[in-house]
């Protein structure tokens, strides 16, 4: 265990509190409109250059802890950032910072201005989502579930009454979620008699506890077939709260799963039962793809594709090894990034032609090729096509599942790949249609969006490709810290 | 690393950035996009020359990226490499010169270039690629690139072909990953090297075998190998430059180029010929050889038949592979140059058939040759090629396959050449003979193709005329594969 370094030990903070307290400040000064703007892209562009000393100390000096107070595990709270968290606190922060800059740029058009609740909500909600990312106490992450969970409902009707069945839906998966994520939280103290994450990796849990925190974990991220509440939820929201939902708000719980699978939970199923794990896994990848494939709205074939996309996680306790864990990782990172950039895309594209049915995209090339190529780029990490992020992280899981020597998931994580390309391409083919439907009047709406509209979504859908060239340090830097290593 | 021994790199690079600056430029910059095109073209060309010159001279070129822990994205230069990097920019010039003839009036040049390039890129990278690894990021990128072009014009029918296109490739795509992780499992990274870098003992023998038909199969999509085929004859709704490109250059060769390297420079001709997986790739190509002969035969749109011609010229190259001795080789390998320069020519032609006359039918042909004398010279010089005609270039690849396939011991493969060459005979010489001989009956007027189609047509048949003519030249093909097939089996003697 290394103190932290001048660095982190203000920066992690930071990172939690200053959002925090852009809320407050957006709270108590409603109407100075100025602020409203400017506070959330702002406070994106301070906090993203953090990462880079943070992500630079974990990478030399291994795992950060930060006794909060002081105080140690058992008597207090610790945070935790090791590779994979930083990995997560990176993602946070890059999507915060364009959003950021997207609601900036949406601003001028009175249509899409964010209202001072929404600004509110957003940024402690990123807040919780920092500190979800560091937090190594099970009762303090279920606290700041229950914030995302919340800040997220109210996100999803941050625009009239149309939400409104989505947002409770949501509500009433998110706290069935906290229940039971709550009862195994009660049943890992009874079987171990601590909450600290570092504390019970030593003590062991049941099946029981496991099996109530993982299913709780499940309900949060959406996961197959407890997905319910998703897709008719990120495809309702506002554009700037699709992107935050589907790109953190899942992926956090997601994260917790990778988290606790590493080492609190190793060993506390037969293998058949992980097997079992990855099966729904991959079952809710092939049926999230499904769906995608046939949804005629573009927000719900990309909300689907969320859906979808997680369902690789489960894959990781039954390949167990550090090819694995490095491949999730990297396919949350590319998922984030990419997802964001096609839901802000897709909000764009709405903007230009008032509708997201597939049938009305034809032409659209003419007129928004800017975004078309935003969502083709990012689609193309989804898919898993080289050289993007997503075609490292799929090449690292199947290398991890036939040195596992279970060839079936090889297998089927490439094939899934076919199957994301699938829906990705289906919307580009309604897109390069012809002849086009499209009148003058779309290509004025067009002009309606502001460059940095177009610029947050492009610099996310690059990030995505580009980070598939930075695998060499993105590697190790997700193995700094944990339970795995890559024999030499 | 010096700037000189980079060279693979600034290769793909020139169309790489070509393809930026295209997108970046906008549909209406139309001069601009124009010099861009040509002079990255003709740039690419220069160092195509160069590393020709160095290549010959056996200097190395050999660039060494890291991508991920334990991968290297390895660009270098070798003798095959220049083959096809040579074949790809000198079409991409005339290529580009027909395309933006042809689509003078058309919209969406911008995506059309763009891509365009990128496909050149991608094809590039697939020639100069050192390792399975890098040559499979080149080949999806391949597919992507691909696919905007042959659904350019968005109608249905373009729609449907293109969702074809991807099924098969995409499926293809999918199919080489699982080989090339599971051979890297088994034999860890190694760099393509000749002679094979894949130790007998890696593996038990039905894995090896195993791995090789997985890879064979996903490259065999994108060759068009029997029954892989599928995509092709329908990808024709495609704009004709692309047609030419895709049949010439960037798809099939990338398979077929693939299934070389995989074959010399993976797993050696050693143990290709100890596994017995050599002639299983005859034996495919063969098949494909007769089946794609056969059904140009009843195709009566042109750019069907020329498809399907395609899928049986295609497998030529395979055939001389799979065969594994120096001859057949020779034949094979010096095809992918020739039906390149051939099937480019004939695209041209009908491509210019097409949009001056309106003629898209074979039974529309008559009177051809005396409506448009020089496009039909060029598509006769080609057509006759095709079917081998001595001297023209189709004759000296079939000469040495069939060489090879007697010193290889295998007669029958005499037997195949001869019922291609018939059929070929049969589908192309009517062809011929319609639009030489027959009369359409009405008024004859001469009015060529415009200079822009023209020009690349004639001297994509002037090339195809001398790779054969001049075979003899140094600086031929037919030379150069004969250099590459002299270091392949110097270093690595068949067993």
């Amino acid at each position: 265990m290394i103190e932290p370094s001048l660095t982190p030990a203000w920066a992690l903070p930071a990172l939690v509190f200053v959002p925090m307290l852009g809320a407050l400040v957006l709270w108590l000064l409603p109407r100075w409109q100025p602020l409203q703007r400017w506070l959330p892209a702002v406070l994106g562009l301070v906090l993203l250059p953090l990462m880079w000393p943070l992500g630079h100390a974990v990478a030399v000096d291994g795992a950060v802890t930060l006794a909060l107070g002081g105080h140690r595990a058992p008597l207090g709270i610790e945070w935790y950032v090791d590779g994979l968290a930083v990995l997560l606190l990176g993602l946070n922060q890059t999507v915060a910072a364009a959003v950021g800059g997207y609601l900036w740029g949406a601003w001028p058009h009175a249509a899409q201005r964010h209202s001072p609740g929404f600004g509110v909500c957003w940024l402690l909600l990123w807040g919780a989502l920092n500190a979800l990312a560091m937090s190594a106490d099970l009762f303090n992450i279920y606290v700041l579930l229950e914030i995302v969970s919340l800040g997220g409902v109210v996100l999803v009707v941050g625009r009239g009454a149309g939400a409104f069945a989505a947002a409770m839906r949501y509500l009433l998966f998110a706290l069935t979620g906290s229940l039971i994520y709550l009862l195994g939280v009660a049943l890992a103290y009874a079987d171990a008699g601590t909450l600290s994450l570092r504390l019970l990796a030593d003590a062991g849990l049941g099946a029981p506890a496991v099996t109530a925190l993982t299913l709780g974990l499940m309900f949060k991220a959406a996961l197959w077939p407890l997905h319910g509440w998703l897709p008719a939820a990120h495809a309702a929201a506002p554009t700037a709260a699709s992107a935050v939902l589907s790109a953190l708000v899942v992926k956090a719980a997601a994260y917790l799963l990778l988290r606790l699978w590493s080492d609190v939970f190793s060993g506390s199923w037969t293998p058949a039962l992980l097997q079992a794990l990855a099966v729904i896994g991959m079952t809710g990848v092939l049926f999230g793809s499904v769906q995608a494939l046939r949804q005629v709205h573009l927000k719900r074939v990309i909300a689907y594709s969320t859906v979808a996309q997680l369902g690789y996680v489960l894959l990781l306790p039954a390949l167990a090894g550090a090819l694995a864990w490095q491949g999730v990782a990297l396919h949350l990172l590319s998922h984030g990034l990419a997802k964001a950039a096609m839901f802000l895309a897709a909000g764009n594209v709405i903007i230009a032609i008032r509708d997201d049915r597939l049938d009305n995209l034809a032409g659209l090339d003419r007129v928004l090729s800017g975004n078309l190529f935003i969502f083709a780029a990012a689609g193309m990490s989804l898919a898993g096509m080289p050289p993007a992020a997503g075609f490292v992280a799929k090449w690292w899981l199947v290398r991890a599942a036939v040195d596992a020597g279970q060839w079936w998931w090889a297998i089927a994580v490439a094939a899934s790949g076919l199957l994301a390309a699938g829906y990705v391409i289906r919307v580009l083919r309604a897109a390069l249609a012809s002849p086009d439907s499209f009148a003058e009047a779309p290509r004025h709406r067009a002009r309606d969006l502001s460059p940095a509209m177009v610029a947050a979504p492009a610099l996310l859908a690059a990030a995505a490709v580009a980070l598939g060239l930075g695998a060499a340090w993105l590697g190790p830097l997700a193995l700094a810290g944990s339970t795995w290593s890559l024999a030499p | 690393m010096t700037a000189y021994a980079a060279l693979p790199l600034w290769l793909v690079l020139t169309s790489l950035v070509a393809a930026a600056l295209i997108f970046a430029l906008g549909e209406a910059r139309r001069r601009a996009r124009t010099v861009v095109n040509l002079g990255a073209a003709a740039l690419k060309l220069v160092l195509v020359g160069v590393i020709l010159d160095g290549v010959a001279a056996g200097h190395l070129f050999s660039v060494r990226l890291p991508l991920m822990p334990g991968f290297d994205l390895v660009l270098r230069a070798d003798a095959l490499t220049m083959l096809l990097s040579t074949l790809s920019a000198v079409l991409w010039l005339i290529t580009t010169v027909y395309a933006i003839g042809y689509l003078e009036h058309s919209p969406h040049r911008c995506r059309f270039f763009g891509f365009f390039s990128l496909c050149v890129a991608a094809t590039t990278g697939v020639a100069v690629a050192g390792n399975l690894f890098t040559f499979f990021v080149f080949y999806e990128l391949l597919t992507l690139a691909t696919w905007p072009l042959v659904v350019h014009r968005g109608t249905a029918a373009a729609l449907a072909a293109g969702d074809v296109y991807l099924r098969y490739t995409l499926g293809g795509g999918a199919l080489l990953l699982l080989g090339v992780v599971g051979l890297h499992a088994v034999a860890g990274p190694g760099d393509f090297t000749a002679g094979g870098f894949v130790p007998v003992d890696a593996a038990p023998a039905w894995l090896l075998t195993l791995l090789f038909l997985v890879m064979f199969v996903g490259m065999g999509v994108k060759a068009a190998v029997v029954p892989m085929h599928g995509w092709l004859p329908r990808a024709m709704v495609a704009p004709a430059p692309v047609s030419a490109l895709l049949h010439a250059v960037a798809v099939v060769k990338a398979g077929a180029f693939g299934i070389v390297r995989l074959t010399y420079d993976v797993y050696g001709l050693s143990l290709v010929a100890a596994l017995g997986v050599g002639l299983a790739v005859a034996a495919v190509a063969a098949l494909t050889i007769l089946y794609g002969s056969l059904r140009a035969l009843t195709a009566t749109d042109l750019k069907q038949r020329l498809a399907w011609s395609t899928v049986s010229q295609v497998s030529y190259i395979l055939l001389g592979v799979g065969l594994g001795n120096p001859l057949a080789s020779v034949g094979g390998l010096v095809h992918l140059v020739h039906q390149g320069l051939m099937k480019i020519t004939l695209f041209f032609c009908a491509g210019a058939f097409a949009e001056v006359a309106g003629v898209k039918r074979v039974d529309e042909l008559d009177g051809m040759g005396r409506r448009m004398p020089l496009t039909m010279a060029a598509f006769t010089v080609a057509a006759l090629g095709m079917i081998g005609l001595p001297p023209l270039a189709g004759f000296v690849s079939k000469w040495y396959l069939g060489l090879g396939g007697l010193a290889a011991g295998q007669p029958w493969v005499v037997a195949v050449l001869v019922a291609s060459t018939l059929l070929n005979a049969a589908y192309f010489l009517p062809m011929l003979r319609r639009a030489w001989f027959n009369s359409d009956g009405g008024a004859v007027e001469v009015r060529e193709a415009p200079l822009a189609l023209l020009a690349p047509t004639l001297i994509a048949a002037a090339l195809a005329l001398g790779a054969g003519l001049l075979a003899a030249m140094p600086w031929s093909p037919l030379q150069w594969v004969t250099l590459i097939a002299e270091r392949v089996y110097l270093l690595a003697p068949p067993s």
